[in-house]
């Protein structure tokens, strides 16, 4: 499949910093992990959003694992964590399923997803759940969240970084272009911004609703540094982030060029939705999804 | 005479405006409470957040003309031990900000202090798009939120300080302009507990902001003919202290309700939902009724939409007569 976007990927992006294979080799079978977690958990729940979780997976996957995000699942409220807040937060269960490997719960508790009095609620809930950074599901409202976060850190002297993961569509909303302006007055350089630029929402593509292109564009119109990416690709995946990480004196928006339902594309072609959007696979769909994604 | 208009013409001593209050409470506050930090949409020289900024500027940020993203921001800053006090036109902050309210404060139980200046029909000339006469609906619509409206500057000034020490969120109303003094100092203040501010045994007015002047000065009036009216400053609407309505209606056994707000979801709504519920009494209510503001002086506002002393000594009347029936 071809990547369709306008956004042009960030030139020379293979002169970063070499990636141990060994590192990717770990971090690709966590993601399988997560996503067979996102898929299981989903179809059980017979509810919820597993492309969205699908595209972001290797995002994610990288943040938790790569040494990115500094936590300790036993303390989630460690002052002097990292924050990650999931803006999309529809897709709660590819945030889910990376902290339960991460250890924040068991494993099995993934199959308690929206189920009455189950802190893993349809969409994230930081007062039920220790290890979520931010109540989202209205989308558009976790950059200006962010953007508090990494304050914070500058008010407090801390040296926590924030990463906030936005949808394509999402940036549909004024909010979103509010929070990047006052990023970037403050020049916000532990605050990072992925766009998990999936090219889908609700109801069709995502530059068809509404076109929001150049992403890298706008945000960089806005004062912010930007790196795009394949979003799919680990590799690619933990280089943006490690360069994104260096980079001072401004914000940085990693534009993740992704596809919704990745590492399931076959099945979703052979039930004609490529977007197959807030719905889980059926239980007779499950094991074929599964093979896919190991 | 004396009490027959808006509180802003009251014989009462007059005191400064509550955001007046509140700048300066805040601004002191911010010695000893290294947490608080305030953001500001860019009207800081209007509610008064100002003298804060220039005392602390390492805990002020100006974030521009966003109020989704200062309250979005204000969440983040709770969710890492902050205490944010941010503070803008109470109609724009609620109004344009509410989704975030209700997202990023709200639902997660943030300690985020949330001011609103400008409230009601007080401000006068800027007209109806500058009035926040829905803010104590939408705020009490948020749950979790404590709401208050204090009535005049010792209690502004106590009222901020007690927002600052409860943990949770909170929304705190204020005005424009300068408002008769109703105490004398700050101690009276407590939230979610009415303060009787005169003494009466006919008839009750529960009362908040402004209109907590109006009040006594409509108690001054049915005072000479014969009607004895308790005055009640309800600062707190939610939690509305229950005790106090009750004992009122028991006592009492008619309520007026006077408040600078729509009809709809401020004090009279809440009066009337606890009262129905523990000491059903005939009530009457004066409010800004069901429609929007318009340019003119402060004054000439409140005597056109009805928020004066005799308006209320007139509801008293009303309320006395279905009583007797």
């Amino acid at each position: 499949m071809q990547l369709t976007n306008p956004t042009k990927r960030t030139p020379d992006f293979r002169k970063g910093v070499a990636v141990a294979e060994q590192r990717l080799e770990k971090l690709l079978d966590i993601a399988k992990q997560i996503r067979v977690n996102i898929l299981k958990s989903t179809t059980e729940a017979g509810s919820g959003h597993p492309s969205s979780s699908l595209s972001a997976t290797e995002v994610v996957t990288a943040l938790y694992f790569g040494g990115f995000l500094r936590y300790d699942a036993k303390n989630p409220h460690w002052p002097d964590r990292d924050r990650f807040v999931l803006s999309k937060g529809h897709a709660a269960p590819v945030l889910y399923a990376a902290m339960a490997e991460a250890g924040f719960f068991p494993r099995e508790e993934l199959m308690t997803l929206r189920k009455l009095g189950s802190p893993l609620e349809g969409h994230p809930n930081m007062a039920k759940l220790g290890g979520v950074e931010a109540s989202t599901g209205s989308l558009g409202q976790g950059l200006s969240i962010g953007v508090g976060q990494a304050l914070g850190a500058r008010v407090d002297k801390k040296d926590y970084r924030v990463y906030v993961m936005t949808g394509d569509g999402e940036l549909g909303e004024g909010q979103v272009w509010e929070a990047a302006a006052s990023a970037a007055k403050y020049n916000l350089d532990n605050l990072t911004c992925i766009v998990d630029r999936n090219h889908f929402q609700q109801t069709g593509a995502a530059e068809e609703v509404l076109n929001m292109d150049p992403i890298d564009g706008k945000f960089a119109a806005f004062g912010w540094h930007t790196i795009t990416i394949n979003g799919n690709d680990m590799g690619e995946v933990v280089q943006a982030l490690e360069r994104g990480r260096a980079h001072k004196g401004q914000p940085v928006c990693i534009v993740s060029l992704t596809h919704k339902g990745q590492g399931i594309l076959p099945l979703l072609e052979k039930l004609g939705d490529m977007n197959y959007h807030g719905k889980p696979l059926p239980p007779k769909y499950l094991d074929e999804a599964l093979a896919l994604v190991k | 005479m004396a009490g027959a208009s808006s509180a802003l013409e009251s014989k009462r001593p007059m005191g400064k405006a509550t955001r007046d209050a509140f700048g300066r409470a805040l601004e002191a506050l911010g010695a000893d409470h290294p947490d608080i930090v305030v953001v500001d949409a860019d009207v800081s020289n209007s509610t008064r957040t100002e003298w804060f900024g220039k005392k602390h500027p390492d805990r002020f940020f100006n974030i521009g003309i966003a109020e989704s993203n200062l309250v979005g921001i204000a969440g983040g800053l709770a969710s890492c031990g902050k205490t944010p006090v941010i503070a803008s036109f109470a109609c724009f902050i609620m109004c344009n900000g509410y989704d975030q309210l209700r997202m990023a404060v709200a639902y997660p139980g943030l300690n985020v202090k949330v001011v609103g200046t400008h409230a009601g029909i007080s401000i006068g000339e800027d007209g109806a798009s500058q009035m926040g006469i829905e803010d104590v609906s939408l705020a009490c619509s948020l749950p979790g939120f404590v709401v208050i409206v204090p009535a005049d500057e010792a209690s502004a000034k106590a009222a901020t300080k007690a927002m600052i020490d409860h943990k949770g969120p909170v929304y705190l109303r204020l005005g424009r302009p300068d408002v008769p003094k109703i105490y004398e100092d700050e101690k009276s203040f407590q939230i979610g507990k009415a303060n009787e501010v005169r003494k009466g045994k006919d008839v009750t007015i529960v009362a908040n902001g402004l209109m907590v002047a109006s009040a006594l000065d409509a108690a001054d009036i049915l005072a000479g003919e014969g009607i004895d009216a308790r005055v009640i400053d309800m600062h707190t609407v939610k939690p509305i202290d229950r005790d106090a309505l009750a004992k009122a209606a028991k006592e009492t056994g008619a309520l007026v309700v006077a408040e600078e707000h729509l009809a709809h979801g401020g004090l009279g709504s809440v009066v009337a939902m606890t009262v129905a519920e523990l000491t059903p009494v005939p009530i009457r209510y004066v409010n800004v009724g069901d429609r929007f503001g318009e340019s003119g002086t402060p004054e000439g506002l409140l005597e056109k939409f009805g928020l004066t002393a005799e308006n209320v000594a007139k509801a008293v009347r009303e309320v006395v007569k279905a009583k007797k029936r």
